[in-house]
């Protein structure tokens, strides 16, 4: 037998072990290549699918790169002014208790100017999922300093390297919202590997069922890459944001109740 | 000899050419192609096909999910 009838034989329907969601539309994504949104919007379409919940999801996209995000995962979508993600998901869940509500929302959308939206709705423990995507810039707008930011990081408003005496210190969002009542599921994950992959998997998930069992609000960090903004190839931050991130953005479930 | 036998499908016209599932792969079976798809990207394609073992990292990593992956027992 010759290797291509071989990998012909192999490829059929009842060898399939891995294929795109349904949930997924086929719309091209528009993420610069080895985005981690690409990854994680994968993630939440097949937990999505796994917990057979599409009619019942409702998502809230922020400003930033995932904007578009409705025209990628086939649930209801709205799409909140700059960081005000939160408000918007605490009025859905509330006014539709039974739904799935969450927010995807990035380092400048979160942690910047939606800080107080997110605040007082981890505060106040609404019951909704808060995907939270760090990749320490401002991605869209073309790679500008963000809160979370590291010391030294060469951003386009900090050519010289983050100066901390005048810029303050990278905010640690998911250890400040940890310390609040309202928040029952806090951890932080990342994308870079299939083995932080299938983590992030479990953790959303696990988001998810806090939401169906009313326990209050799960917040999920994913330290992410952004390789236009850093101005590295895909491979190469990844092996950055090991080196960088992981340090001062350690992984791991802060909180669970 | 691996137990198992793999084999991936790209769709090489919406791939991007990132190369995450070329270091993700663990039996280096992945690379990029010489030639480009439509956009202009070296899309990944399977250059080493006896020793993909099927494990789906590469469509785990793939932020675009182009990868099908396929798995059947060896013969």
């Amino acid at each position: 037998m010759t290797a291509t009838t071989e990998i012909n034989n192999i490829i059929s329907e009842e060898n399939l072990v891995y294929k795109k969601t349904d949930v997924l539309l086929d719309n091209e994504m528009h993420y610069c290549p080895g985005c981690t949104h690409g990854v994680i919007h994968k993630v939440i379409a097949e937990v999505i699918e796994e917990m057979d919940i599409q009619d019942k999801t409702i998502g809230v996209s922020p400003v930033g790169c995932s904007v578009l995000a409705y025209n990628y995962l086939d649930i209801d979508w709205q799409q909140a002014a700059h960081g005000r993600a939160p408000a918007l998901a605490t009025a859905t869940s509330r006014l539709m208790p039974d739904k799935y509500v969450f927010t995807y929302q990035g380092d400048g959308d979160l942690a910047s100017i939606g800080c107080a939206e997110i605040m007082h709705a981890c505060n106040r423990g609404e019951n909704i999922v808060v995907v939270f995507v760090n990749n320490a810039i401002y991605g869209m707008t073309g790679g500008q300093m963000a809160p979370t930011t590291l010391e030294g990081q060469v951003t386009a408003t900090s050519p010289y390297g983050r100066d901390c005496a005048t810029t303050g210190f990278p905010m640690k969002m998911s250890e400040i919202v940890s310390l609040l009542p309202g928040t029952r599921f806090v951890t932080r994950q990342s994308a870079e590997t299939a083995g932080a992959v299938r983590k992030l998997k479990k953790a959303i998930r696990k988001g998810f069922e806090n939401t169906r069992e009313k326990k209050g609000l799960s917040f999920i960090e994913i330290v992410g890459t952004c390789s236009s903004g850093w101005k590295l190839s895909p491979t190469q931050s990844n092996e950055w944001m090991k080196e960088n991130m992981f340090p001062y953005y350690p992984l791991g479930t802060l909180k669970d109740e | 000899m691996a137990k198992f036998k793999g084999a991936i499908v790209v769709d090489t016209e919406k791939c991007k050419g990132c190369g995450l599932c070329v270091v993700s792969c663990p039996t280096a079976v992945i690379e990029l192609a010489r030639g480009v798809n439509g956009k202009g990207y070296h899309y990944a394609h399977m250059a080493n096909p006896d020793a993909c073992i099927g494990c789906s990292s590469c469509g785990l990593v793939c932020p675009d999910t182009v990868i099908t992956v396929y798995r059947a027992k060896a013969s």
